[in-house]
């Protein structure tokens, strides 16, 4: 079987730091697979990886049988969001064309097909009845759809996404990952989720790579979320609790549980 | 009067000075408000002066020393690609030093000061034919690279994650942002003074940015405002002995209040019945 992404004794060092080392793991056709762990672990780093944004310090990686960088125009990108200006000259409709050839160079005018495209990819987000609307002026749940549909609509045969719920309520993280779980059913795209709380998307996970400060585990949820595996990861007494069908993680290091706020915060020396 | 002077060589040189000046500012302006950088445009044309001042000093032709001094701004300015607060202060740091030492080749130079006082507030109608040739040389370069550009340009100065993830060089197209918009204000700076820039570059892309949500006819509105204001100002500069800069600054000023008020007055977008994020 060929997989879609294919990881082999990845390492990653920052300097000193040292990230993970021999990471292996393989991705399927419509697999998901959640990247779980405390902030400075690497995380948004491996889907850099992935992206062929940065080069591993050690290992290789391969996406759609080629290198990350030239499989890079059939991967989906959704970031965190991140409130756009609100005077920017910038429609709905325009932001997600930018996903389709914003990174190309020269002059060009867009086919009606193309167009076409772009209002597909709209309308299947919920988003064409703001399709002219200015994106700053759009409620933050509404841009984030709005970068699913950017994701989406080049239709990529992998989707990586990088806390893409964060800041988001309740009604608009179902939203999302409803539209991230259809694209998944229907075209196969696998998912590679980059997230500090599961829980919204337990039901849709596959699988989960926890990485934890050196080192890591990747496996089916009930295999890695558990107290006798986080705590051999940490080298400390973690308790995995179930609470009314959440899964909470208590006693981490920096107590990295279910509504730890976002990375970038502090780093371990 | 006004017909009079309206045939003379020197005013047709300075109507197409000005066009080519505003065509510049108005496009490059459209990307440095879009990247909230207009504070840049002020530091990048006031240490054009200290280049002007030092060219001076040292017998230069202080356009050459202006392009010299905004260009090296310019390109440090989007090496650093810094963001926000950051970016304000250190801009801030540098344009107090940078106008200290202006101020100090100044009074080193044993000239004319009103060489000075053109750079400082714009000399429109003392273009040379041989100017106008260089001024239109690198408007031409700017345009055909914004042009080559564009798409690029525009998905990392609104979208830098979702750029970078397309690999879209961000560092890079930061660079060469500063460096174009170095080249339009050293272009600026000859019809409209380093004082008042910000009137062609940031004006005229922040009233197009309130009248129109389209990022093409952004661009254009923001060229076509800039070309109004200059051309009505070097017109009205004939008729009333008062500053062209004065004219030219009040005009985009005017259609900015203009483009501010129609926004206001515009119906909200489409709110969907979804709940808010706060």
């Amino acid at each position: 079987m060929s997989y879609v992404v294919s990881v082999r004794e990845l390492g990653l060092r920052f300097g000193e730091r040292r990230l993970w080392d021999d990471l292996s793991f393989e991705l399927a056709t419509g697999e998901l697979l959640a990247v779980l762990g405390p902030n400075g672990t690497g995380k948004s780093s491996l889907l850099r990886i992935l992206l062929g944004l940065i080069e591993p310090s050690a290992g290789s990686v391969e996406v759609l049988g080629r290198s990350p960088r030239q499989s890079r125009a059939r991967i989906g990108y959704v970031p965190q969001q991140r409130i756009f200006d609100r005077d920017l000259a910038l429609r709905a409709r325009d932001l997600v064309r930018l996903g389709l050839d914003g990174h190309r160079w020269g002059v060009s005018v867009l086919t009606r097909d193309k167009w076409e495209q772009i209002e597909r990819a709209l309308t299947e987000v919920g988003a064409a009845e703001y399709a002219d609307a200015p994106v700053g002026r759009l409620s933050g749940g509404e841009q984030q759809r709005l970068r699913v549909a950017q994701a989406l609509v080049a239709e990529p045969a992998l989707l990586l996404a990088d806390e893409p719920l964060l800041s988001l309520d309740l009604s608009y993280q179902r939203i999302i990952i409803g539209l991230l779980d259809e694209r998944r059913r229907r075209f196969g795209t696998p998912i590679v989720f980059v997230t500090h709380d599961i829980n919204p998307i337990l039901p849709m996970v596959d699988r989960v790579l926890y990485l934890a400060p050196g080192r890591w585990a990747i496996g089916a949820p009930d295999d890695v979320l558990t107290s006798e595996t986080l705590s051999s990861l940490y080298e400390t007494e973690v308790d995995v609790l179930r609470v009314r069908g959440r899964i909470v993680v208590v006693g981490t290091p920096d107590d990295q549980d279910v509504h730890h706020s976002h990375e970038h915060g502090h780093v371990h020396a | 009067m006004f017909s009079q002077l309206l045939a003379q060589h020197f005013v047709h040189t300075a109507l197409l000075a000005g066009a080519v000046v505003a065509v510049v500012s108005g496009a490059i302006g459209v990307f440095v408000v879009t990247r909230g950088a207009s504070f840049a445009v002020h530091a990048i044309s006031e240490l054009g002066f200290t280049g002007a001042a030092g060219a001076l000093v040292i017998g230069v032709d202080p356009v050459l020393g202006m392009m010299g001094g905004s260009i090296v701004v310019g390109f440090v300015l989007g090496l650093l690609s810094l963001r926000g607060r950051e970016r304000d202060s250190a801009i801030g740091a540098v344009l107090a030093f940078g106008l200290g030492v202006g101020v100090l080749f100044l009074s080193l130079y044993q000239g004319y000061a009103t060489e000075a006082t053109n750079l400082l507030f714009g000399s429109i109608v003392g273009v040379s034919d041989s100017q106008l040739r260089n001024l239109g040389i690198v408007a031409l370069i700017v345009m055909v690279v914004i042009a080559l550009a564009y798409r690029p340009l525009v998905f990392s100065s609104v979208d830098p994650e979702g750029a970078e993830a397309r690999g879209v060089p961000l560092r890079a197209l930061s660079v060469l942002t500063f460096l174009l918009l170095a080249l339009a204000t050293a272009e600026a700076i000859q019809v409209v003074g380093v004082l008042l820039v910000l009137t062609l570059v940031i004006t005229p892309a922040a009233a197009a940015q309130r009248l129109t949500s389209r990022p093409e006819a952004a661009l254009l509105l923001s060229i076509g405002i800039a070309l109004v204001s200059t051309e009505g100002g070097i017109l009205l500069s004939l008729e009333k002995p008062w500053p062209t800069s004065f004219f030219i600054s009040a005009i985009s000023f005017a259609v900015y209040l203009v483009a501010r008020i129609v926004d206001v007055a515009r119906p909200r977008s489409t709110r969907m019945s979804a709940p808010q994020t706060a």
